[in-house]
């Protein structure tokens, strides 16, 4: 196994969203904004990469019949960190995420991975799966959020400095819930159109 | 904080302002999941209702009584967890004991539920919007509904539609997404029938 390939399956093949379809619910839910977006992967990858690389470290000593119960105790472990850190220094993105902060815990790409990966790799490739993972989903959310974000308000600002402006009336429709529906359909489409371009080729 | 808003009020938001599915998106794993056959919709949708029911009620004891009084609030995450899982595993022996028919109905259903965000996430809110006892009941079961009635209609939608022709790369996933875009569209004009 090559560490390079391993990282670019995880944003590419398997990536968390549009590769396994993992994780909808903060996907759709916090992509109001490109900074929501990146608070929520932070929070994500942070849980991702050491509840990858705990499982990894104990998979010898985790019996396989109680394994789900512990990977579901390691991981939420993990989340009252971040839950307790993002309120002690970031209020207004905990304010943001609100309750998906902790709701991290039932994300199903942590104990996928965990499942999948990490119970049978060594700790260096958890590692490496994990960032790759981590890396997949923060492209998908900056993805929608920045499309969310430029057509429902008319322009980008990434923590207060504006980025982008467009001379459109803001949609707002693009920042409730029909617009991310909207947003993550569209995307998959094309996904899917490319992957079968890719398949007639020969690729 | 929250104990001047009435029942209806909470009512109404569990089903329609504040649907779980389609505003909120918690549980759509299951929206996409099971809703290609209306049967496995409603066994899910069931199953739902009876646990976030009896979640929301445990956990509020559990919350009130038993972390609050020894400070141990910030172990709330963990514990909501363990009784979750717990409260499906009791239901499935429960069931299958007694009523065996609507345990092969549920199948499947009734494991899953444990990784299904809309659960937590009704219990979390309960304890984020410090709602009284009867006020989370009323919120458990009211979360349980409107996710079922979304869960039906989507399911009776895509049930309508499997054999409608669409473009190849459309198929499946992305099809649900745009018909799961306009029911948001008609939820999302609930907001304000109720003055908030």
């Amino acid at each position: 196994m090559d560490p390079l390939s391993e990282f670019i399956r995880g944003i590419t093949k398997d990536n968390p969203v549009f590769g396994l379809v993992l994780g909808l619910c903060p996907t759709l839910a916090v992509t109001t904004s490109i900074d929501n977006a990146i608070g929520m992967s932070a929070g994500t990858a942070f849980v991702l990469i050491c509840s990858n690389l705990m499982v990894s470290g104990l998979r010898k000593q985790i019996p396989a019949s109680v394994r789900l119960p512990i990977f579901i105790l390691i991981i939420a472990t993990f989340v009252s960190i971040v839950d307790m850190v993002m309120e002690a220094y970031f209020p207004s993105m905990f304010a943001a995420l609100g309750v998906f902060i902790p709701l991290i815990v039932v994300n199903c790409i942590i104990i996928g991975r965990a499942e999948a990966y990490a119970n049978k790799n060594n700790m260096f490739y958890s590692l490496i799966d994990a960032l790759g993972s981590s890396a997949g989903f923060l492209l998908v959310l900056v993805l929608i959020g920045g499309i969310r974000e430029l057509l429902g308000t008319g322009g980008i600002a990434i923590f207060g400095t504006q980025l982008v402006s467009i001379p459109i009336n803001p949609i707002t429709f693009m920042i409730l819930s029909p617009g991310a529906f909207l947003t993550i359909g569209i995307l998959m489409a094309i996904v899917n159109h490319i992957r079968a371009k890719k398949l007639a080729r020969g690729g | 904080m929250a104990a001047d808003v009435s029942l209806l009020q909470i009512f109404m938001d569990g089903v329609f302002i504040k649907n779980f599915l389609i505003i909120q998106f918690l549980g759509l794993c299951s929206f996409v999941g099971v809703t290609k056959d209306t049967k496995s919709a409603a066994g899910m949708s069931g199953a739902v209702i009876f646990v976030m029911t009896l979640a929301a009620t445990v956990s509020f004891l559990i919350y009130n009584f038993v972390l609050v009084p020894l400070k141990l609030e910030f172990l709330d995450l963990i514990s909501f967890i363990v009784v979750i899982a717990a409260l499906v595993q009791l239901v499935e022996f429960v069931v299958r004991k007694n009523v065996p028919s609507l345990y092969r109905s549920l199948g499947i259903f009734l494991p899953l539920i444990t990784t299904n965000c809309a659960v937590l996430g009704v219990v979390l809110l309960n304890v984020l919007n410090e709602y009284s006892f009867i006020q989370s009941v009323v919120f458990g079961v009211s979360a349980g509904i409107g996710y079922a009635l979304v869960m039906l209609m989507m399911s009776g939608i895509r049930e309508r539609t499997t054999l409608v022709n669409v473009p190849s790369s459309m198929r499946g996933l992305p099809h649900a997404f745009l018909i799961a875009t306009m029911l948001s569209m008609a939820f999302v004009n609930y907001f304000g029938v109720i003055a908030l």
